[in-house]
């Protein structure tokens, strides 16, 4: 049988200068799944692009063949005229895309935006396209199709922009969808069950896919063959059984020790000693009032975060962990007194071991530089959060300024010494943010937040936007100053599997609440609240025999009111936090 | 919330405002030492006419230019009884011009709709243009049609608008027989509306039309060409290529519609921005707009006359604000359900 899609020796270049893929092949067939694995810039998604032909303005294709054997019998995609490749994108390839918040116009209907490839392609008529639309909707699982329908894109999360999508692409009933990193930019639980979500569409249709990911747990739960992509070209292809259990190239290997995962755990691990505390979180909560969509409806109170009691202890990490909306970024900027918290929370920091401890949300102006220089914070996203007008002296001697320490010629000096703890060279004091990558960019952040010798460290997903293998780099480095400075860190992330690595107690927060709380190697070991099961079920394993279990993942993370009776709670009743064992707190009824 | 009550929202708030917009300008105007009346006393005093004097004390008495400030606005507007009752702005009753020794009104009658008139003219044509141009420039960028109409463009903001005006009536008139000056044949002044008026009128606006809009024209389509630029980067174009879309229709039904809304929030800006802009363009080219009458009134402190020309220039300025907060509302759904895209 030959395949449904072949690609052979494909190249891309940019103008006239070479090629930034080349020499790429690989085949689909009917029904199957073919990841194309990557880091950033490894070609991966040009080049799925280019199957489709919709590579951006300079780019063109240098070689190879892109031959399409499907219904309409044999096609060569890559020397058909523009009029006839639109004939196929979106009919017999259709494609999705990796933001569902910006894929969708925010202007139009999702109905609207849905129904199109259909009208285009098969000239039915509306009330035909609804039809089918609504169908659609019902299928990737929508509660409400009718609604779905007539709804604007900001009105739905973003799992369900993502049905959506997938509803759109699905309705013309393709060969081939092309997933161009579908769940990166989801929640953990929201991607497990996106991805069974096509899995499922896949067998009932017989479509085949294309996956594109950074991902070997994705790769591991979805496709049947892998083609791992590096710098343009294939470092390594094959069935995912045998890349998976036994990478053969270097480039694969380095990928797998990359990858974080949730280690396997012996045994529960002993309770942090609680003597010296260096932050306190005491019956903080947070309400927003949101104003209703009308001016006249009443205004909406958004209980950000309630009643959450946590410690830091002096040199070690305390994880935050949950989903967007979880009330974990409040809380890290309610503890640095970003924000106050609500009547009767409480935060106290205490310099050192001996030190009085001072309640960060009531303090004289001068209390509160002192510290502002005890407490930093490293933010999420490398790219925005550096000036890109400042260089890379600025920006780092400017906390020194603000705070009035030292010479020129000391803040200098301290610069210097700051690049080389994390691993920079002091020569690239003189540039400027955009000569560096991404993790490089990280490392000058953490520089900065070290520059006033801070003896607590606030990090916000400080790797959610980078590749596998620069996130094992920052993590490693994040550690090494945690140990060699004396930090302490109250770590923000929405991955267990990062968190595993870098925290001595993890707390799992889920609509404003913690609901367990514990060292990490006693949650793996022994996680008791369904939506901490749910979220460790739900990261994806880079092995072939662990899929992920997705009724387990279906159980904890839906709504708090569907969960079983002893951890249920609803808008009045909430069940208290509970310590099972030592050092391991659930929110349940006792 | 439906877009009537909002209307009637952004009504009520157009009045308030309106109504500050009153207070500044009655003060400002009243900033300078002394008003047209005492200064023309003065004048008379000096002279020696003591007869003329008398009249001037009767006319500052009738306008009760001798009352505190406070009470003249109130009178003014028509809050407050003034010598002959109620009669203010309120009560259409928009004053005296001394310079003209004539009621405001009569003065400005005509010259409001002629105001009006040429500045719609001028903004349907700063929208007929940058449009197409704009869209264009975005479609081909980089390529010598998105030069050319940048270099037209910028050749249109560069040139100042008197010199533009002085060429286009030379040129026109030469080449095309278009009239020079004036807003209609001389014949027609004072006359009835007929055919015959309403085509001299046409024939008289092609020029100024042109002069009026141009930079606005060129500075409309420059931002247009950008906001678009953006727009065709995001994602959702791709989604909309991946669809299978053509071009030209992808163009027009997503990011052309995204890239609407500061094209259309601009509405309020450009109808002052014009008004004010016409002043000297009117000047030159012998318009008979209310921009000669209020740059007259106010060399001369002639109060009432300038107050009720800028107050007609607010309440131009509000309407298109408003009207370009309805359209956005019907255009935007995130802004019809009052949320913000995250």
């Amino acid at each position: 049988m030959s395949a449904l899609l072949s690609v052979e020796d494909l190249g891309i270049a940019f103008g006239t200068s070479d090629p930034v893929v080349s020499g790429v092949s690989f085949e689909v067939h009917k029904g199957q799944t073919l990841a194309l694995v990557g880091e950033s810039g490894s070609g991966k998604t040009i080049s799925c692009r280019a199957i489709l032909r919709i590579l951006p303005k300079k780019a063109r294709l240098s070689s190879g063949r892109v031959v399409l054997n499907g219904r309409d019998g044999r096609q060569e995609l890559h020397h058909l005229t523009e009029r006839r490749m639109r004939g196929i994108r979106g009919n017999a390839v259709s494609m999705i895309f990796q933001e569902p918040m910006r894929s969708l116009s925010p202007l139009h209907r999702v109905g609207n935006q849905v129904i199109e490839a259909l009208v285009l392609h098969h000239r039915v008529s509306a009330a035909t396209a609804k039809a089918a639309a609504i169908e659609q909707f019902e299928r990737v699982g929508f509660p409400d199709p009718e609604r779905a329908f007539r709804a604007y894109p900001f009105e739905l999360s973003g799992g369900m922009r993502q049905r959506a999508m997938i509803a759109m692409a699905m309705i013309s009933k393709p060969e081939l969808l092309i997933a161009d990193e579908p769940t990166t930019a989801l929640d953990v639980t929201t991607q497990a069950q996106v991805l069974g979500l096509i899995k499922e569409l896949q067998k009932e249709t017989g479509t085949a896919v294309i996956l594109v990911t950074h991902d070997l747990g994705v790769v591991a739960n979805m496709a049947e063959s892998v083609v791992v992509m590096n710098k343009g070209r294939v470092m390594e292809a094959g069935p995912a059984s045998a890349v998976l259990r036994a990478p053969a190239h270097g480039y694969t290997q380095k990928l797998f020790a990359a990858a974080p995962q949730i280690p396997d755990v012996a045994r529960a691990a002993p309770p942090l000693p609680r003597e010296d505390l260096i932050l306190t979180l005491s019956d903080v909560s947070k309400t927003y009032h949101v104003r209703g969509n009308s001016r006249w409806k009443p205004e909406m109170l958004v209980r950000a975060c309630r009643g959450v009691d946590l410690a830091v202890t002096r040199g070690k990490t305390l994880a935050i962990v949950g989903e967007s909306g979880s009330g974990k970024t409040t809380c890290a900027r309610i503890a640095l007194g970003a924000e106050p918290p609500d009547p009767g929370g409480k935060v106290a920091f205490r310099a050192s071991a001996d030190a009085d401890p001072i309640k960060v949300h009531a303090m004289s102006r001068a209390a509160r530089t002192a510290f502002q220089r005890q407490a930093q914070m490293v933010f999420q996203d490398p790219y925005s959060s550096l000036s890109p007008r400042m260089r890379v002296m600025d920006a780092l001697t400017e906390p020194l300024e603000i705070h009035g320490i030292g010479t020129w010629s000391e803040r200098r000096e301290k610069a210097a010494e700051m690049l080389q703890w994390v691993g920079l060279k002091r020569e690239m004091l003189f540039r400027y943010p955009h000569a560096f990558s991404g993790g490089q960019r990280q490392r000058l952040s953490i520089a900065r937040a070290l520059m006033l010798n801070p003896s607590l460290l606030v990090c916000d997903e400080p790797t959610s936007a980078l590749d596998v293998s620069v996130q094992e780099q920052i993590l490693t480095l994040l550690e090494d100053i945690r140990d060699r400075a004396g930090l302490s860190y109250l770590f923000i992330s929405h991955d267990l599997a990062v968190v595993a690595r870098i925290a001595d107690e993890v707390a799992v927060m889920r609509q404003g609440l913690v609901v367990e709380q514990a060292p990490p190697e006693t949650l793996f070991y022994n996680p008791q609240h369904p939506y901490t099961k749910a979220l460790i079920a739900a990261q994806p394993e880079p092995d072939i025999n662990k899929p992920i279990d997705l009724k387990l993942v279906a159980n904890g993370a839906g709504a708090p009111e569907s969960w079983p009776e002893s951890f249920r709670f609803t808008p009045d009743i909430v069940p208290s936090l509970t310590e099972v064992e030592p050092g391991h707190k659930v929110r349940c009824h006792a | 919330m439906s877009l009537l009550k909002y209307a009637a929202y952004r009504f009520m708030t157009m009045l308030v405002t309106l109504w500050v917009v009153s207070i500044m300008i009655f003060f400002i105007i009243n900033l300078p030492p002394g008003d047209y009346l005492s200064n023309q006393i003065a004048e008379l005093r000096a002279t020696g006419q003591s007869s003329a004097v008398e009249q001037a004390e009767f006319l500052r008495r009738e306008y009760a230019l001798d009352r505190p400030l406070w009470q003249q606005y109130f009178i003014w507007v028509g809050f407050m009884p003034g010598p002959n009752g109620f009669s203010g702005l309120i009560q259409g009753d928009f004053g005296w011009s001394f310079e003209f020794d004539q009621p405001v009104a009569d003065i400005v009658g005509d010259a409001l709709w002629m105001t009006v008139l040429v500045n719609l003219a001028a903004v349907l044509f700063v929208y007929m243009v940058a449009l197409p141009l704009g869209v264009l420039a975005a479609a081909k960028s980089k390529t010598w049609v998105d030069y050319t109409a940048a270099f037209v463009g910028y050749l249109g903001l560069a040139t100042p608008n008197f010199l533009l005006a002085l060429i286009l009536f030379y040129y026109g008139n030469r080449y095309l027989g278009l009239p020079i000056g004036g807003l209609m044949d001389p014949v027609y002044e004072g006359q009835p509306m007929s055919w015959d008026k309403v085509k001299s009128v046409l024939l008289h606006l092609i020029v100024p039309t042109f002069v009026i809009g141009t930079s606005g024209a060129a500075a409309m389509m420059q931002r247009l060409r950008a906001n678009l630029l953006d727009e065709l980067g995001k994602p959702y174009v791709e989604t909309a290529r991946a669809k299978g879309m053509a071009p030209a229709r992808m163009l027009t039904k997503y990011p052309l519609r995204m890239a609407f809304n500061p094209f259309v929030a601009d509405i309020g800006n450009l109808l002052p921005a014009m008004v004010s802009g016409s002043v000297l363009v009117s000047v030159v080219l012998g318009l008979q707009t209310i921009g000669p009458a209020l740059l007259a009134a106010l060399k001369s402190q002639d109060q009432f006359l300038a107050g009720f020309i800028l107050m007609f220039v607010a309440l131009l300025t509000l309407i298109g604000t408003m009207v370009s907060d309805v359209l956005l509302m019907l255009l935007d759904p995130r802004i019809r359900y009052g949320r913000r895209d995250v």
